[in-house]
């Protein structure tokens, strides 16, 4: 039995988090024959053990560029790297978190968090290490239980334990908050940023809700409309935990919208 | 001090029974007005004689003595009672139904003769023609498991290959949509010419018939596979061989049963038909001995039997559903 300690890294160890570099970035869907620009000549760069979050209006090209550092599909143009490794394919150090929990119905709770394991054929020496991701959600009492058992939020739990399982040193998380009650949203928000601090990863998170993006994260990239394009880098520096109501939180998300065009609607 | 509790155990026998089971009580006067027809009235025997009007009519009045005892004893024992309270309408029914077919046939001859027989006809049957009919059951079962579990097996691969794999699909697709349509029963003819025995041709064709069903239904399993679900496993290092096995396989497989349950139906016919015309053995060949003998009583026998033995197959396909599909939301009792 491996308690969760065994997940957490003390800070002090070797850079837990992956450093990320995006230069020149392009990307076109083939839509009805005709090519639909998502993403223009985009460079971003994140440094182990950041917390990057990609803000932008829905639709803009976010999650696209989220597939390509994922290693999901390969970019038009430009080049993507992860600890100076160009990306060819999905690897399991860097795992991606869906808006939608995409837990398989047909596992119960504890064999979708084994899933990585068993997919790379470690899950007999290393059961443990599933115990100790459920441990860490909050989700150990639901082990035995089957995803549609489950409420949205320990949906997203159970989809955030199967890729921590993995040790992931770098997580994508796209829009994972996206359709949780408010009250949820804003215990989940506290707890990605308790795991985020203890297990170290760099973080990439895509969201369309400006003060999720400022509450969570070290530096927001705000892109524009699609094709999206990197439109200003506001970086956070704000301690933890952060506060909606802190005075200079107030005055980022000001500026940012502002950056998104929507200033005047929200003063 | 002891408080004294409420009496109500203490209470007569008779003031404190239990209410009646009333659809037991007429359950009872329902056989029992069965075993009054069988007995009570000749039987109009120009033709046939039967053996067993007796004994039957002394069945039917013990199944009637029995349905009196738990009228008035089923709701004392409360497991019991959950088990045949729902029954009760259909008992009464099957009494009432065995009365009017007694009288129809043997008593008053309403309906033409010797192609209409009474009950105690089938018992006269399964007494002696037990052997023979048991004989034909193997033979069906055996000749189905083959053809099926065949059927099943390739269908099943050629589904999963259909939906997986793009080259497989260019040369596989226009194949099926030509030749899946076509009724099994059309290659009879050809098969019974072209295969080496009988048997292996009905196998060939039950297996067509259950394959075809069970391919479609699989490959469309596999197709509607939510394809984030490929994303989530490939982005935690799964392989293809994963990805088939792991996520399209039992995504795929609420799909894959409705093919199978569809297979089974249609393997039921074929094999009937391939009993009737080509092998020497099998329900579907007693049915047509029977036919050929003037043997209605045979017939109706041999149809109880397969009636029973297409319907517990089909149980227990949905019993390794139940089993299998245990995860899913909303799963249809049969």
């Amino acid at each position: 039995m491996v308690s969760a300690a065994t997940l957490e890294r003390p800070a002090s160890a070797l850079p837990a988090g992956s450093a990320l570099d995006l230069r020149h970035v392009s990307h076109a869907y083939q839509l009805k024959g005709e090519p639909l620009p998502v993403l223009d000549d985009v460079s971003l760069t994140a440094a182990p053990g950041e917390f990057v979050a990609l803000l932008g209006p829905s639709g803009c090209g976010k999650s696209t560029l989220l597939r390509l550092v994922a290693g999901l599909e390969p970019p038009a143009r430009g080049e993507l790297f992860v600890d100076g490794a160009p990306v060819t394919g999905p690897d399991p150090s860097r795992v991606v978190v869906f808006q939608d929990p995409t837990l398989y119905p047909w596992r119960t709770v504890w064999r979708n968090a084994a899933l990585g394991l068993e997919a790379r054929g470690l899950l007999k020496s290393q059961r443990g290490r599933v115990d100790a991701a459920l441990t860490l959600v909050g989700l150990d009492g639901f082990a035995s239980a089957y995803p549609h058992q489950l409420s949205g939020g320990m949906a997203q739990r159970a989809a955030l334990a199967r890729a921590l399982v993995n040790e992931p040193r770098l997580l994508i998380l796209d829009e994972p908050l996206g359709k949780l009650d408010s009250l949820t949203r804003i215990a989940m928000q506290g707890e990605l940023v308790r795991l985020w601090q203890r297990q170290n990863f760099t973080t990439l998170l895509v969201t369309h809700d400006v003060e999720e993006a400022l509450l969570l994260a070290t530096r927001v990239v705000v892109f524009s409309p699609r094709p999206a394009r990197i439109r200003a880098e506001v970086p956070v520096d704000l301690p933890y935990p952060r506060h909606r109501d802190d005075p200079r939180l107030v005055e980022l998300r000001r500026e940012v919208l502002a950056l998104l065009g929507v200033g005047d609607a929200t003063g | 001090m002891s408080t004294s509790l409420p009496l109500t155990d203490e209470a007569p026998l008779a003031l404190r029974w239990p209410a009646v089971w009333w659809s037991g009580l007429l359950a009872a006067a329902a056989w029992a007005l069965a075993a009054y027809v069988t007995h009570h009235f000749p039987d109009q025997s120009e033709i046939v004689e039967w053996t067993q009007t007796g004994n039957f009519a002394v069945a039917q009045a013990l199944v009637a003595a029995a349905f009196l005892l738990l009228a008035f004893t089923a709701r004392l024992i409360p497991p019991l009672f959950r088990r045949v309270q729902g029954l009760g309408p259909w008992f009464v029914a099957l009494g009432l139904f065995l009365a009017a077919w007694q009288a129809v046939t043997a008593k008053f001859s309403l309906l033409p003769m010797p192609f209409f027989v009474p009950p105690q006809q089938l018992i006269e049957v399964y007494q002696d023609d037990w052997v023979r009919l048991g004989e034909s059951v193997l033979a069906s079962l055996w000749l189905l498991a083959r053809g099926y579990a065949l059927g099943a097996g390739i269908g099943f691969l050629v589904g999963l290959g259909l939906g997986w794999s793009p080259r497989f699909g260019y040369w596989a697709h226009p194949v099926m949509r030509l030749v899946g349509p076509l009724p099994a029963t059309a290659w009879l003819p050809l098969a019974f010419f072209l295969f080496p025995s009988s048997a292996s041709a009905s196998t060939f064709l039950i297996a067509l018939a259950t394959g075809f069903p069970v391919a479609v239904l699989t490959w469309s399993g596999v197709a509607s596979v939510n394809p984030d679900f490929y994303d989530v496993a490939r982005t935690l290092g799964a392989k293809q061989r994963f990805l088939v096995l792991k996520v399209a396989v039992p995504a795929a497989l609420p799909h894959v049963f409705v093919g199978l349950f569809m297979g089974l139906g249609a393997s039921f016919a074929v094999l009937v038909v391939a009993e009737m015309l080509g092998v020497r053995a099998g329900l579907g060949w007693y049915l047509s001995w029977a036919q050929g003998w003037a043997a209605y009583g045979n017939m109706y026998a041999a149809l109880l039997v397969m009636a029973l033995m297409c319907s517990g197959l089909i149980t227990l396909l949905f019993k390794l559903r139940d089993r299998l599909l245990s995860w899913q939301k909303g799963v249809v009792k049969w």
